[in-house]
């Protein structure tokens, strides 16, 4: 990945983190890490959102409301699990409440692991979904083109 | 009947970066009412206790918030060791206070840097955050995490600081506090601040007494009362008072965790100048907690209470925690009565809310 075409925007949820991804993840956008100076803005609004990051396992409130956000996101879209319990629930996968990992509720491209996941570790995650990113448009742009014909 | 609107804030909210539900009942732009609901963080964290010994729980009890993490571990040790009857060496009491307050400095900055957002402040909420990541420096030096510290254990703790890392760390939060006292005046002094904050959400002392609010949110409405009085750790031989402002707005809320951030930076340099020589854990080999303790500690947030009941197994009977944030939901709901809409989330904010820890 040379450069960017556009600037991808994420949309954070925390499904049931404890709040170490969550800080690490603002972390990554204030001045030390800053991830802005790659076009990356943290949006509130799923539907402005390319990346969706998500922070902790899912339970049984939660896992609608992951739901609903992913489905509100547009296309091309794709999903960031960060942290030890988005991606098994981790240190919590025995309580009563925990399904395990976010791959249990919608598609998970990317794992980045880590109790708390590092700054630079969340960073590289994004770097990566960007690659998937830009794939889904080109397919989804000839896909189009197919239908056109 | 009256025509209201039902709002709904949360639970995926631009300044929360954790989920909570409020149903908020409009009367054009008042709130009339405002409806909270949890359950979207609730892990069952509590029955944990049985699955894992009384041993490693010292590491869930760690996770149940990422914020003030390091206070939770210290919390369920100390009341892990008042059940074993073990005493831990001065120089381990000295650290713990040192990082509890670091931590304290930390979630407060943190906190800052939020509110700051709220209000629609971007640039201050980036200065605050820049000022926190040194903070965060001085926390992975001494202890080797960012977030999560690790460090605290069953008897003592995992690791010594050598006395010439903390002639460092003296140092290092000297500079701190003067990058902090830079953008503190902005939080005092900024018209766009005091606009947004004074007079808004108020909570006068005896309606903040009634409903049990506790931590910041208590002391700004002019009730001395901080749980490090108690004397925990190395609280009772240092010299402080707890910090009070009268006025029970989002501003006094505010200027009591401005003034603390000073406070905690006044104990841990008192902290350095008394540090004690020696070893910093005990054997707890072959010993097993027995009976029921009931401990407080003073949280970032407020007061934290632990009940841990044992019966000389290696699994505990029973781990309860009570968290500020669930004592601080009922003021909150109060204060949101009457209020504009533009308010809430800084009304929301003003009390530190801490998800994980309320639901856990």
């Amino acid at each position: 990945m040379s450069f960017l075409k556009k600037s991808p925007w994420v949309l954070h949820y925390a499904a049931t983190s404890c709040n170490g991804c969550d800080i690490e993840l603002l972390a990554c956008l204030t001045p030390l890490y800053d991830v802005e100076r790659f076009g990356i803005v943290n949006t509130g609004n799923p539907k402005h959102a390319d990346i969706f990051l998500v922070t902790g396992s899912v339970n049984e409130e939660s896992r609608k409301v992951v739901e609903n956000l992913y489905a509100q996101m547009p296309d091309p879209k794709v999903v960031v699990a960060i942290g030890a319990c988005a991606l098994s629930g981790g240190i919590f996968r025995d309580a009563y409440n925990v399904y395990g990992g976010i791959d249990q509720v919608i598609p998970v491209d990317v794992y980045v692991p880590g109790c708390a996941a590092r700054p630079e570790s969340i960073i590289d995650g994004i770097v990566r979904s960007l690659d998937i990113l830009e794939q889904r448009a080109k397919e989804r742009k000839r896909q189009r083109k197919m239908v056109a014909l | 009947m009256s025509n209201t609107t039902i709002v709904p804030f949360g639970p995926q909210h631009p300044v929360l970066p954790e989920p909570i539900h409020l149903d908020l009942e409009l009367d054009d732009e008042r709130v009339v009412q405002a409806l909270p609901s949890i359950g979207y963080v609730h892990r069952g964290l509590e029955l944990l206790a049985e699955r894992h010994d009384f041993i490693e729980m010292a590491n869930v009890a760690e996770r149940i918030c990422g914020i003030c993490s390091f206070i939770h571990g210290q919390g369920y040790c100390q009341g892990i060791e008042q059940l074993m009857g073990v005493e831990v060496p001065p120089r381990a009491v000295y650290l713990r206070t040192i990082w509890g307050e670091i931590s304290r400095i930390q979630s407060h900055l943190l906190w800052l840097g939020l509110s700051a957002d709220a209000l629609g402040y971007e640039s201050l909420f980036q200065h605050s955050w820049r000022i926190r990541e040194m903070l965060v420096d001085v926390i992975e030096e001494t202890t080797g995490g960012r977030v999560i510290f690790g460090v605290c254990k069953v008897g003592g703790l995992r690791k010594n600081v050598d006395d010439a890392v903390l002639k460092a760390v003296r140092g290092r939060m000297r500079d701190i506090q003067t990058a902090f006292n830079e953008i503190a005046d902005v939080f005092r002094q900024d018209p766009t601040v005091k606009k947004r904050t004074v007079g808004v959400g108020v909570l006068t002392a005896e309606d903040a007494h009634i409903l049990g609010a506790v931590g910041p949110v208590l002391r700004g409405s002019g009730v001395a009362h901080d749980t490090r009085k108690l004397g925990y750790a190395a609280f009772g031989e240092l010299d402080w008072e707890p910090v009070v402002e009268q006025e029970g707005d989002c501003y006094a809320r505010c200027i009591v965790r401005v003034r603390e951030i000073d406070q905690s930076f006044d104990i841990i340099a008192q902290c350095l100048d008394r540090m004690p020589a020696g070893e910093v854990e005990v054997s707890v080999k072959g010993k097993r907690p027995k009976g029921e303790a009931m401990f407080r500690l003073e949280q970032p947030r407020g007061e934290v209470c632990y009940y841990i009941s044992a019966d000389g197994k290696k699994n505990l009977a029973r781990f309860r925690v009570r968290t500020p944030t669930f004592a601080n939901i009922a003021p909150l709901v109060h204060m949101l009565k009457g209020c504009e809409l533009a308010d809430v989330p800084v009304i929301v904010l003003t009390i530190d809310p801490c998800v994980s820890c309320t639901e856990r």
